[in-house]
């Protein structure tokens, strides 16, 4: 019986090499080990024995058993984990197709630039502000220092709803309702973000378009804090490696005034057919608030200063976004709009 | 303005090549647009800001050369040779309206020969952009382009009158005048004009008549140099659309105690080039002088306002390199500001000086110092912001023009009473098409789909978020911020198969979405009509009592305005309701441990009873328990009669504090029945 057992052993390791499914295994664990298998068989033989024979066989018996249980167990770990890979195998998919579409749409290119600029401002500690774009000619124009008939109105061809009342030509005009709002409270330190709307329609000219205003007013404000704060806005819009130049200019509403350019972002300086070969663009207008635009906004031009500037939108996302058409912001194509 | 620099070195010396002297120039504030040559000489092309009108004047422009490299400027010397007559008994000079005229000279010049000026004068002159015209005229422009004094020159013969008298007086309404350029132009109250005994002979500062115009049998001219108001000059161009050389000079301002200068280097002109004898004595009626501008200057506010250091001497430097006359008193300096640089009026604008001429590149950048403000977006601003992000996840933004032609108000089939149809008209516009102020968004979003559609760009879903105007009782009209949508075509094809069509249902999810991200919990979609939409497909949308706005197919007809072809969905809310509904504050609900039942029910309603009348029924009849219903399919066709439609629900049952029984949900479930049945006339399938 001894002998009997042992051969069981070897066929079962035999049979065990052949096997490759679970239900191949299953079958021999129960002919095998089963309550109707080959082991329990011939341990029902013992009965037979001598006490002692019956005593050595039982060990032997018990120990086949759990080898062979053990032999069967592994098995069944291999046949598990390479069924397992073999599902992975077949279930395979190709990564290279799309996604489930599961939305579309973006915000305008405008938006995004508008955006990044008010977030820099913020940043520095700048709130916004926001005036009606329907605007009455004194805070368009006479509180800014640019009475009936000023020549410098020229600069900016408006669109008149009445003898007094116009669509506003730039964000400015929030400099002094602001100013009215807040004096004597110091600081001021605003953002103007909004459409403004001029007489021009042509290549380079849109009849609406967007600008950002600042104005900063406190006790102690220079020109050099002007350059400071302009030179950090425009390195983080546009690289640091950016150059900045300013040059004098004239806006009623600022003494002194000036211009800023940046260095050509397109050729960096070299000159291309962005900057008309001069290396340069320029992008804002800026200067120290004119001493009778403080006094309009109520404050006292001996006690404070400070520094204002403008910027246009579409002049920034062209340059940020190499757009080469100013039209293309109001044409509103989806194929353009997809691409921001 | 073209400067030729062969002229301008007659005023000045300098030794950079032109390229050198634009961007000096430039970086000084007079700004140069370009370079050209042409022939031996180069022409400067000058973009003046408005306030520097005085370097219109190759005089002025020398100047500010001689600022840069501190050369001395040269004035050609006059000297008049005035023969025995006086002038006074000839002419006189009466200002009837000195407030618009503070100044007129007038000189007289007999017996000149009219023939072509001089080649170098005209060679000047064309390099200038002027037209020679013959020796007299051209002289009076010579000079202008010298001295930036506009002159006028007469024809003396045909002053009318007995006394030949000058009076500059405003024109009467309506009177005519025909100018220089043969064309009658109708004047106003406020326009100025110059006139003889009988009538008008020149509109003042703008340009002269054609009844005194200097002609090739002119013998004596009478020339005029005078000063006029800048705005009224102004006016008068811009009411006439007439633009001159003239006009655009005195609008700026001119140099008030140059006009004698001016009118004695064109008499002495005239005696050299036309042969012309000058009449000894000048008419200058000027009857109060101009005071001296002395404006006081502190070094230490020079420093402050600009964030540098410089002292007295370097400050005095730069004021003197402009020659104005200047005194230090007491730590000050006392300035007195030229007559020719009429844009000096203040302290500040001596600061200007000094720091152009110092370098703005030279003056340090600082960030401000002071006390930090926090900065950012108040919570309107915010509530904006959340409001476009929340659409741009499934829309593009457009940005369209605020103006929009009127015909679009008919296009979108508004009825005449329709609130759309009070307008904010652009009093002049470019065209007739941005003739109006927008009073909806629909315009642009229905003209951006239909380019679109044309570029054949077929599925499209955009959004527009900005102001809408109406006219008000207050002083300005009244703004609104609205933000629209318009949806068409389907999603773009894939290979999942899983098309779905940008429709109502789709921009209503999309509408869903927003309202839920803007924790607005209680929007309801209640049916309306309105003409721009299908009649059967829209709704206002609603929050209690609040409107936020309207959502719906859009109107075949509206479409057929439009050239679009396919259907098209759109919205449009009213951002002030939508904050106003906006739940700010979210307080979390117990989530309850004891598990949710899931029964579904499907029953036969009429087609026309709406999903909302049903899962109202099954609200109220269910209990406490029901914690959910969802629609979840709808269907109409084979196994149900006409006029029928199967609709299939879900519903969820949860109690926070126990496990329900059957029993419980049972009774729920038949009183649900029972309550379709009684009140939609529903019947369980």
């Amino acid at each position: 019986m001894l002998e009997r057992l042992h051969e069981i052993k070897n066929e079962v390791d035999k049979k065990l090499v052949d096997v490759v499914s679970m239900a191949e295994l299953n079958d021999l664990k129960v002919k095998i080990l089963g309550r109707k298998g080959e082991i329990t068989g011939l341990l029902r033989g013992l009965k037979d024995l001598t006490p002692e024979a019956r005593a050595e066989f039982g060990r032997v018996a018990n120990e086949v058993k759990e080898e062979l249980e053990m032999a069967i167990n592994k098995k069944g770990e291999e046949l598990k984990s390479h069924e397992l890979m073999a599902r992975l195998e077949r279930e395979t998919l190709d990564v290279t197709l799309p996604g489930m579409p599961i939305s579309m749409g973006g915000k305008h290119p405008l938006t995004l630039v508008m955006e990044e600029i008010r977030e820099i401002f913020m940043g520095m500690g700048f709130s916004v502000a926001e005036g009606p774009e329907i605007e009455s000619d004194y805070y368009n124009f006479e509180a800014l220092n640019m009475p009936k008939d000023h020549p410098a109105r020229d600069m900016q061809d408006s669109f008149y709803i009445n003898e007094e009342i116009l669509l506003r030509t730039h964000t400015s005009p929030c400099q002094v309702r602001v100013m009215e709002k807040m004096a004597p409270e110091l600081p001021v330190k605003i953002i103007v973000p909004g459409k403004v709307y001029r007489r021009d329609d042509d290549a380079t000219h849109s009849p609406m378009f967007q600008q950002v205003e600042g104005l900063l007013v406190d006790r102690n404000i220079s020109f050099g804090n002007l350059k400071g704060t302009l030179m950090t806005y425009a390195r983080k819009i546009f690289g640091e490696d950016l150059r900045v130049r300013y040059r004098p200019s004239f806006f009623p509403f600022t003494e002194p005034s000036a211009e800023m350019d940046i260095s050509c972002v397109m050729c960096k300086g070299a000159g291309c057919r962005v900057c008309s070969h001069t290396g340069w663009l320029e992008i804002l207008g800026a200067g120290m608030v004119n001493p009778n635009v403080l006094r309009y906004g109520g404050y006292d031009p001996e006690e404070v200063t400070g520094f204002a500037f403008g910027m246009g939108i579409e002049r920034i996302a062209m340059l940020k976004y190499g757009v080469n058409d100013l039209r293309l912001f109001f044409d509103n194509d989806r194929r353009f709009l997809q691409q921001f | 303005m073209g400067v030729s620099l062969n002229w301008l070195k007659e005023y000045i010396d300098y030794e950079w090549a032109p390229e050198e002297l634009a961007h000096r120039l430039t970086m000084a504030g007079i700004a140069i647009e370009g370079v050209e040559q042409a022939g031996d000489d180069c022409i400067m092309d000058l973009d003046l800001t408005p306030n520097r009108g005085d370097c219109l004047g190759m005089i002025n422009l020398a100047r500010e050369i001689a600022a840069l490299n501190g050369k001395k400027i040269r004035i050609a010397p006059v000297s008049v040779k005035e023969n025995s007559e006086k002038v006074e008994d000839y002419i006189a000079v009466e200002l009837a309206d000195p407030d618009l005229c503070r100044r007129y000279a007038a000189r007289l010049v007999k017996n000149v020969v009219i023939k072509d000026s001089p080649d170098w004068m005209q060679k000047a002159l064309i390099n200038s952009g002027i037209r020679p015209i013959n020796n007299i005229v051209d002289i009076t422009n010579y000079v202008m382009l010298e001295t930036n004094q506009p002159l006028h020159a007469f024809d003396c013969h045909l002053l009318e009158g007995q006394d030949k008298k000058i009076v500059v007086r405003r024109a009467q309404a309506g009177e005519s005048f025909v100018t220089l350029d043969e064309t009658e132009r109708i004047l106003d109250s406020e326009m100025l004009v110059i006139t003889d005994s009988r009538r008008a002979i020149a509109l003042a500062g703008v340009m002269g008549g054609f009844n005194t115009e200097i002609k090739d049998d002119t013998r004596d001219v009478l020339i005029e140099s005078a000063w006029f108001l800048g705005p009224n000059i102004r006016r008068t161009s811009r009411r006439l659309a007439l633009r001159t050389d003239s006009s655009q000079r005195f609008e700026k301002g001119t140099d008030i105690n140059g006009v004698i200068y001016a009118v004695n280097r064109a008499a002495a002109l005239m005696q050299e080039l036309a042969d012309g004898e000058v009449v000894a004595g000048i008419c200058d009626a000027y009857p109060q002088p101009e005071p001296k501008r002395i404006i006081t200057l502190r070094p230490e506010r020079v420093n402050r306002l600009l964030g540098i250091e410089l002292n007295m001497a370097q400050i005095r430097s730069y004021l003197e390199s402009l020659t104005f006359p200047l005194e230090e008193s007491d730590g000050v300096l006392k300035v007195e500001a030229p007559s020719y640089r009429p844009d000096i009026t203040m302290e500040v604008d001596l600061i200007e000086e000094v720091a152009r001429l110092h370098g703005y590149d030279k003056i340090d950048a600082l960030l401000p110092v002071g006390n930090t403000t926090q900065g950012g977006l108040n919570a309107v601003q915010k509530f904006r912001d959340r409001v476009r992000a929340v659409m741009a996840q499934n829309l593009y933004e457009i940005v369209t023009y605020s103006f929009i032609n009127p015909l679009h108000l008919d296009q979108l089939r508004l009825p005449e009473a329709a609130e759309e149809r009070k307008v904010v008209v652009v009093a002049n516009p470019l065209s007739e098409e941005q003739g109006i102020m927008r009073t909806t968004l629909l315009p642009g979003l229905l003209t951006t789909a239909a380019t679109n559609l044309a570029r054949k760009n077929e599925n499209l879903a955009f959004f527009e978020m900005g102001a809408v105007f109406s006219p008000s009782e207050e002083r300005l009209p009244r703004e609104t911020v609205k933000v629209g949508a318009i949806v068409t075509g389907a999603n773009d094809i894939n290979w999942l198969q899983n098309k779905v069509s940008y429709d109502f249902y789709y921009l209503k999810g999309v509408a869903e979405d927003l309202l839920r991200q803007l924790n607005i919990m209680d929007g309801e979609f209640v049916p309306v009509r309105i003409e721009s939409y299908h009649p059967g497909r829209t709704a206002r949308i609603i929050s209690g009592e609040t409107v936020l706005g309207v959502i719906g197919e859009l109107h075949p007809l509206v479409l057929q305005n439009y050239d679009i072809k396919p259907r098209c969905c759109a919205m449009e809310l009213d951002l002030e309701a939508l904050y106003a509904c906006s739940r700010e504050r979210i307080m979390m609900q117990e989530i309850t441990r004891y598990p949710a039942v899931e029964r579904d029910m499907a029953i036969l309603v009429e087609t026309a009873r709406q999903a909302a009348e049903v899962v109202k029924v099954v609200k109220d009849a269910a209990g406490d328990y029901l914690s959910k219903v969802v629609v979840f399919d709808v269907y109409t066709g084979e196994q149900v009669p006409a006029g029928y439609k199967s609709m299939a629900l879900r519903l969820l049952f949860q109690a926070p504090d126990k496990t329900l029984t059957d029993t419980e949900i049972n009774e729920s479930m038949s009183n649900i029945q029972k309550s379709l049945e009684d009140q939609l006339q529903a019947s369980r399938r």
